[in-house]
């Protein structure tokens, strides 16, 4: 198999022209992705290769953005709508949880929605509080959307694929960080040239260890692994367990990585109450307490809005020191 | 019947919108009896008063047309052929209802097969769906339109002025019929409304807009074909604003009297599109007392026997409810 490297941005980018080539009635539209590109060119070159009926720019409308991508779905498309950022799903937020997640069960199954809404939190990007939220778990109490969160470029790719062939709505939630930041682990990785694709609903283990289980998933991902490598210098072997996709959860992968460990500590980039981590935390307390021989940590962000100035928005983010604090106080 | 607009109508070609017109009132009635009786839980709103706009516009319509209807939208599902059975039962949240009972009235229309593809309980949000169905249209050539209907209370969200604004932009086959019945829940058209007119509205976006007598059905089908034969070849979306009144309250447990006057009420029940239309085909001497009355007892058995069926059917077991969260568990 050939592989090469590709940045995050180069990998959807690669996912979105491979499913537009494999399927004619998959159509890309939101603001900004067709005759720029994309704000982060994430649809680059989209426009050239498969025409203005294909690649459509919208005006800055986000209801309409969703509620024709759910038409458009009704109707035989595969469309790929792009919300520029996730704060942005607020203004949708009628379409993609009282419609899109709905439609297939209130119509007693007789209708089906494939449709993708891709988007991109940009914490640790200085945006300022109305454009790095990271509301993801909200939309968890919407049963019927399934909810991707890639962390790296591989993943990117593989799961975009798997969420356009899919027949229900997907939120595909990208990171504006790993886009952008070299240093991250998830900045740029190894992709086959091969076709590939990968599932949703499954988790993936990222580094093995046994020491402490440390949940991660999209930026975190990266800030995790870069914990495992100062925990390592220490004699801490930490397993990174990216859970990829939040609905459906693989509570499964996370169980039984935590029955090897006995040690839990779960970071992600939401606010600390009824965040991801909680419902992680939730499951593993209700399901598997006995495997645990201390308390489960999480690592969040505090209950604010995030600053804007770099310095206090880096002091709000979760990070690798952070990550490697809470796993000394499980492991001593 | 020639017209002002040049569409012939055949004298059998009335009588069966007549037809239609008293099936959808007789079934409204008969969903209020029940609904008095207790018989139906959840929000149930009628669509006594404004049969006229359905059956006109549905009656236009090609068959592969794609519908995205509302709450009130009872009479939309049976203008279009959707079994009465299958309506009710959703109404009734029964297994044999076109939602399986998982909708219930504010979804009773939904049908894969009759084409109308969602009916949404929140307002104004059906617009920019259609307007995605339209898109599908257009990018594969089709001849066929997106239909959106709506009410007065539509008007006022974002949902409507981004869907209206895109589809001119992008120029796509769809047509948007708004029902003005001159009441959002109790609060009057006039006291939220800022402008000349609705139609006025979709003008200001380029788009082709008509306001209609919506207690005319002849009126209201010969606007729709005039709309719709702009969108087919190709002069983008369409829109009917169709004035009309809602003879009952806003859902069941609305009497829909104390926000509204009694004379306004009575002029619009003397402009009763039923009565309208039967007048008009007495005139002619296409009906008499007699054959309405036949017509009437006939609809009425149908739905006695409809409404005993499904009072007496199962609801789904809720064990399979699951299955239908997403489709990759069915």
């Amino acid at each position: 198999m050939s592989v090469r490297e590709l940045t995050y941005v180069e990998a959807l980018n690669e996912a979105l022209k491979e499913e537009m080539r494999r399927d004619g009635s998959v159509v890309v539209f939101g603001e900004e992705v067709a005759l720029s590109g994309g704000v982060y060119k994430v649809t680059k070159d989209l426009l050239k290769e498969f025409g203005p009926s294909r690649v459509m720019d919208t005006p800055i409308s986000e209801i309409a953005i969703v509620g024709a991508a759910i038409g458009a779905a009704l109707n035989g498309l595969r469309p790929v709508a792009e919300i520029m950022f996730f704060d942005f799903a607020g203004i949708a937020f009628d379409q993609i949880v009282t419609h899109a997640s709905k439609i297939r069960f209130t119509s007693g199954g007789q209708l089906k929605l494939p449709l993708v809404i891709r988007t991109q939190y940009s914490l640790g990007r200085s945006y300022g509080s109305q454009h790095t939220q990271f509301f993801a778990a909200s939309f968890l109490q919407a049963p019927g959307l399934k909810i991707v969160l890639p962390s790296t470029p591989y993943d990117a790719k593989g799961l975009l694929k798997s969420a356009i062939r899919d027949d229900d709505p997907v939120l595909f939630i990208e990171s504006g960080a790993l886009y952008v930041n070299k240093n991250y682990y998830g900045y740029k990785g190894a992709v086959p040239q091969e076709e590939y694709l990968i599932p949703l609903g499954k988790a993936d283990v990222k580094r093995r260890g046994d020491d402490v289980t440390v949940v991660a998933v999209s930026r975190t991902v990266s800030e995790a692994i870069a914990a495992s490598k100062t925990l390592e210098q220490e004699g801490i072997n930490a397993e990174v367990v990216d859970l990829r996709t939040i609905q459906p959860m693989d509570y499964e992968t996370v169980v039984q990585s935590v029955r090897k460990t006995n040690r839990l500590v779960i970071a992600e980039d939401s606010v600390k109450t009824g965040g991801i981590s909680a419902e992680v935390a939730a499951y593993v307390a209700e399901y598997a307490l006995d495997a645990l021989e201390g308390p489960i940590i999480r690592v969040n962000s505090p209950p604010m809005p995030a600053p804007q100035s770099q310095p206090l928005e880096k002091q709000y983010m979760v990070s690798a020191e952070k990550i490697v604090d809470a796993v000394k106080k499980l492991v001593k | 019947m020639k017209t002002e607009v040049g569409y012939a109508l055949s004298g059998e070609k009335l009588l069966q919108f007549f037809r239609k017109m008293l099936e959808l009132r007789m079934f409204e009635e008969k969903v209020e009896r029940l609904y008095r009786e207790g018989k139906i839980a959840g929000p149930t709103h009628l669509y006594i008063g404004q049969e006229a706009v359905a059956v006109g516009v549905i009656e236009a319509l090609d068959r592969d047309d794609i519908i995205i209807s509302t709450y009130r939208g009872h009479g939309h599902g049976i203008a279009r052929g959707v079994p009465m059975k299958a309506v009710l039962g959703e109404i009734l949240g029964r297994a044999v209802g076109t939602c399986k009972g998982l909708g219930g009235s504010m979804h009773a229309p939904i049908s894969v097969e009759k084409k109308i593809l969602f009916a949404t309980a929140i307002v104004g949000s059906g617009i920019p769906i259609a307007v995605g169905v339209a898109l599908g249209f257009k990018n594969r050539n089709s001849r066929n339109i997106a239909v959106a209907f709506f009410g007065d209370g539509a008007v006022n969200t974002g949902a409507f002025h981004e869907a209206l604004n895109l589809a001119s932009v992008w120029s796509l086959p769809v047509l948007f019929v708004c029902e003005n019945n001159l009441y959002a829940m109790t609060t009057a058209f006039s006291r939220v409304f800022a402008g000349e007119s609705i139609a006025s509205r979709a003008s200001c976006y380029g788009i082709k807009a008509f306001r209609v007598n919506g207690n005319d059905v002849v009126e209201v089908y010969h606007r729709t074909l005039e709309a719709t034969n702009h969108i087919r070849e190709g002069g983008g979306p369409a829109f009917l604003e169709c004035l009309t009144y809602r003879q009952k309250g806003h859902g069941g447990y609305d009497l829909g009297t104390w926000y509204r006057p009694r004379e306004e009420l009575d002029e619009w029940l003397a402009r009763d599109p039923i009565e309208l239309l039967f007048n008009r085909l007495k005139q002619d001497g296409l009906i008499t007392e007699e054959s309405r009355k036949i017509m009437e007892q006939e609809i009425a058995q149908e739905l006695d026997k409809v409404a005993d069926e499904v009072l007496n059917s199962p609801v789904a077991d809720f064990a399979s409810l699951q299955k239908y969260v997403y489709s990759s568990e069915a």
